[in-house]
This record gives C-alpha cells, sequence and structure tokens, in this order.
C-alpha cells in the first residue's frame, strides 16, 4: 500500500520462538513485515488478496493468509513461519516427504502448503484424502497437479503416527534424507499405506455418500 | 494520498469516536475484504480501527437460550460452539463455506453481512434464521435484522461512527431446523452463483408451521422471500408445496446475467436449491430436541 512512511509502529510478536520487536508502517501486511523487516523470506507473496495461500503462516495457532494480516494486528501474538518448521537439521516429515516423492516443482507454493500441512496433521493425524485436499483448497499450486502433494501429506501423517510410537526411528530418518537426499526410505512400507489411506473405491464411496444430500463433501469437523 | 493511521481501541464507545473522528476510518475485523480492499487501490481508508481488542467482540455468548456473536469472531470458531452448531447447522455450515481455511480463520459473518456482497454466503442463511445485527454508533446502540443492513453491491445502512458489534441468533424452535446450500462452479473457493437459505418449524405431525427462504446472488441483496416459505406453511412438506415454494423463489429473483451465471441458470437454480435446503431442513428438525 502506498502510504507515506510515518508514525512508524513498533510491534513486539514472539517469531518461530524468538521474541522479536521490530518497525512498520501502519497499513504494512504481516507478510511484508516478516519477509522485509525479519529478513523471513520462506513466506511468499503468491496473488496479494488471499486466494492461493503462499503467504501461509500460523498467527497464535491458527493458520491464515500473512498478506492479508496487518503487521500491527500481531502484536503480542505467536507467529510460526516456513523457517520454524525444521527443527535443527532434521526436517519435518511433511518436508521430507514432499522432497522424497517430489511434491514440488517451482516451490515458490511449498513453503505455504507446507505450512497449511503440518497444521493439518497436527489437528487431524489421519485425514483423508478429501480432507486433505479440502483443508489444501486455499492453497493454490501451479506446477504439480496437486496428487504428488496429497500423497506427501498422506504419507507424512502415516510416518508422524509410527513416530508417536517409535519416536527416535523418524528422526533418524529425516536426518539422513537431509545430508543425503537421493536416499530413499523402504519403498515397501510406502506402498502399504498408500493401499490403505489412497484407496480410490474409499474415496469415490465418500463422494457418492456426500451427494445423497446432494452437495459435496465438505469436512467441516475438522477444522480448527 | 492521505496518511493511514491504526488504532485498536479497547471500548466500543473509543471505535465510535475514531470512526467519526475521520470519514474515511474503516473498523477492521478479519480483513479478509478490508485488506484486499485496500491493496487493489479501490479504497484508501484515513484509518483503521481494529477491533478486537475491544471485550465481547470475538466470541459466542449465550443470551435467553440465544446467541450473541461477537463482530470480531472468525467463521471457523463458530463450529468450534458445539451448541450453535447444534442449533443453527445451516449457519455455521453457510459461514465455513466462505473462502479457504486461511481465510475462515479470520472471516467474520458480522464482516460478510457488511461487505454487502449480494453472493455472501452467510447472510441469506442468517436471514432465513431470523438473525439481528446490533449496531454500536454516536447514539448509542440499536438492532435491525440482518437483511436490512445491506442496502445495494457494497453499500450498507450503517451511518457515520456505526459499526456492528454483534450477530444476535434466536433460539433454535422446538422441532425448528436450517440449511443452506450454495452453487459453485468449483467445489470450494469461489463464489456463489446462487445461495438458498431456510429455517423451517414442524409440528409433532410433520406439519410446516413457519418458514423462511432467503437467497443470494439472484438480486442487488440477499433476498427473503415471504411467499416461498408462505407456500411451505400448513403443508407437510409434500412435492405440490415444494413446487410452488420453488416457484415463488424463482420468481422473485432478478440476477444479473454475467460470466459466472446467466440470468436464467440463476433463476432457474434458485429454485432448485430452495428445495434441497428445505428437504435438509426437514430432516434436522428430526433431531432436534
Amino acid at each position: 500500500m502506498n502510504y507515506p512512511a510515518m508514525n512508524k509502529l513498533v510491534i513486539s510478536a514472539t517469531v518461530n520462538g524468538d521474541a522479536e520487536s521490530f518497525l512498520c508502517d501502519p497499513g504494512t501486511t504481516l507478510l511484508d513485515a516478516l519477509r522485509t523487516e525479519l529478513g523471513l523470506t520462506g513466506t511468499k507473496e503468491g496473488c496479494g488478496s488471499g486466494d492461493c495461500g503462499a503467504c501461509t503462516v500460523m498467527l497464535d495457532g491458527a493458520m491464515v493468509c500473512s498478506c492479508l494480516v496487518l503487521a500491527a494486528e500481531a502484536e503480542g501474538m505467536a507467529i510460526h513461519t516456513i523457517e520454524g518448521v525444521a527443527e535443527g537439521g532434521a526436517l519435518h516429515p511433511v518436508q521430507a516427504k514432499f522432497l522424497e516423492l517430489g511434491a514440488l516443482q517451482c516451490g515458490f507454493c511449498t513453503p505455504g502448503f507446507i505450512v497449511a500441512a503440518k497444521a493439518l496433521l497436527e489437528r487431524h493425524p489421519d485425514p483423508s484424502e478429501t480432507e486433505i485436499r479440502y483443508w489444501l483448497a486455499g492453497n493454490l499450486c501451479r506446477c504439480t497437479g496437486y496428487d504428488k502433494i496429497i500423497r506427501a501429506v498422506i504419507e507424512a501423517g502415516a510416518e508422524l503416527r509410527q513416530e508417536r510410537k517409535a519416536p527416535e526411528l523418524g528422526t533418524q530418518d529425516r536426518q539422513r534424507l537431509v545430508s543425503d537426499p537421493s536416499d530413499s526410505t523402504d519403498r515397501g512400507a510406502l506402498a502399504t499405506i498408500e493401499d490403505a489411506a489412497l484407496s480410490d473405491a474409499a474415496f469415490e464411496g465418500e463422494a457418492a455418500a456426500a451427494k445423497v444430500v446432494g452437495n459435496e463433501p465438505h469436512p467441516t469437523e475438522i477444522e480448527p | 494520498m492521505p496518511q493511514l493511521a491504526y488504532h485498536a481501541p479497547g471500548t466500543i464507545d473509543e471505535a465510535v469516536r475514531l470512526l467519526l473522528a475521520s470519514p474515511e476510518a474503516r473498523p477492521l475485523a478479519g480483513g479478509t475484504d478490508l485488506i484486499v480492499q485496500m491493496r487493489s487501490g479501490r479504497i484508501a481508508p484515513s484509518a483503521i480501527i481494529d477491533l478486537k481488542k475491544i471485550a465481547g467482540m470475538t466470541g459466542v455468548r449465550r443470551i435467553a437460550e440465544g446467541f450473541a456473536i461477537g463482530a470480531a469472531t472468525p467463521c471457523t470458531a463458530l463450529k468450534e460452539d458445539a451448541a450453535l452448531l447444534a442449533a443453527w447447522p445451516g449457519v455455521v455450515e453457510a459461514a465455513n463455506l466462505i473462502g479457504s481455511v486461511q481465510v475462515r480463520n479470520r472471516a467474520t459473518i458480522a464482516g460478510n453481512l457488511c461487505n454487502a456482497s449480494p453472493a455472501a454466503d452467510s447472510v441469506p442463511a442468517l436471514v432465513a434464521a431470523g438473525a439481528t445485527c446490533v449496531i454500536a454508533g454516536p447514539d448509542g446502540e440499536r438492532e435491525v435484522p440482518v437483511g436490512q443492513l445491506p442496502v445495494a453491491p457494497g453499500r450498507s445502512t450503517l451511518g457515520p461512527g456505526e459499526f456492528v458489534v454483534e450477530i444476535r441468533l434466536p433460539p433454535r424452535p422446538r422441532r425448528g431446523g436450517d440449511a443452506y446450500l450454495r452453487s459453485i462452479p468449483r467445489t470450494e473457493m469461489d463464489i456463489a452463483v446462487v445461495g438458498a437459505g431456510t429455517a423451517l418449524v414442524l409440528d409433532a405431525d410433520g406439519s410446516c408451521t413457519a418458514a423462511r427462504i432467503a437467497v443470494g446472488a439472484v438480486a442487488p441483496t440477499v433476498l427473503l422471500v415471504e411467499a416461498a416459505g408462505a407456500a411451505l406453511v400448513g403443508t407437510r412438506l409434500d412435492e405440490d408445496a415444494l413446487a410452488t415454494m420453488a416457484e415463488a423463489v424463482r420468481a422473485a429473483c432478478r440476477p444479473i446475467d454475467d460470466k459466472r451465471g446467466p440470468a436464467a441458470y440463476r433463476t432457474a437454480m434458485a429454485g432448485v436449491l430452495a428445495r434441497r435446503v428445505v428437504k435438509i431442513a426437514a430432516q434436522r428438525t428430526e433431531i432436534t430436541r
């Protein structure tokens, strides 16, 4: 917004767990403040109008388009961006699965997808394909055609569920993936997950059931 | 170019004073319309009055068996309120058809109402439910039916210094049910080509004792079609009654003709959606205490 740079505001917020203070104009969006004031350029601007989700961040636990939040509104709030998703050198399972399954091409939409997918799996550890597609409807990708993204989220969910049973194993696998991206994990295990979670018949059955009431399925029960 | 100011007042009175002080000041709740309009250059407010620091502006309260929804309550918070979801599922569903999860975590039904789009998803559901809005302003508070707030696309009856502080829903009537559906070419993330909402009441024998039908995106404002509701009262929602109701809905439509939907299609679909929402709402009366 082209307003004169006057009456700067001082905003204090927690960003990826660290206390931060920065200056901004009253009309500066949270997206612009993150990128230009804090140097966190992982969060991208796609459309600037809340349609594409490339700028998705977590604001006090709710995923939002940071292009549609004024930085001033974030005063005192907890912000989590893509930069805070990996823990040290270990990628989050969602990130690791995006890499492993090629769920990105140009990569511009990827930070938004990863923040959104992580938010979904934290609320709903075992979402159906339909639920994932609805949850990610606000994240647009012009390269992949979405299928690989959806598969990556399904498999990340499976890995997170597995990790809850054997926590130390999952971290080791991801550490290995960071150091050697060519190292693939057990394909046999992936096929099993795919058979169970990605069944076309199950998806079509769900869609058909929803059509009985004359409306598309809408998994409202899983949103925050 | 005006200089923009940002204020986050702590009281309704202070917000009214700040809005009055500058004719180009705009209230901010979820920002999903306001910030888009600012960024596109369509509006250049002198001041943003963020309402979210005012006590009671975010959250759902019980009032005399009914509900008061603070103007800054995001759409996703509505379905976290189990009592609200049980009482007015159509309203909660309509609010949660708007935009994406990201948008619904910010967008509010009060903002959807004040933005005064004829295609606003939550408004037909609210009108059908008999919702009112409480408006604060220089002369204190007034309460009006939600349908009286929008007067034309993008224009409302809000006066200088006025803003909506809450939306009120009545108690759900015994054996009452509500529903909202919209038609869009995609499955998600689109603007209604047609929307229809209803709230109705059946007696113990299944006869309809009250019905309200409201349609969106078929006129400059959301329409409450009284003749359509009247066509259902006294019937058991049989095929003849539904046909008469749908005809009344179509007769009330005066849609625009554009790339989103030809006028004839919008009119025909308004009748179709009205029939579907009546059937869903009737089913929901059976699960009401």
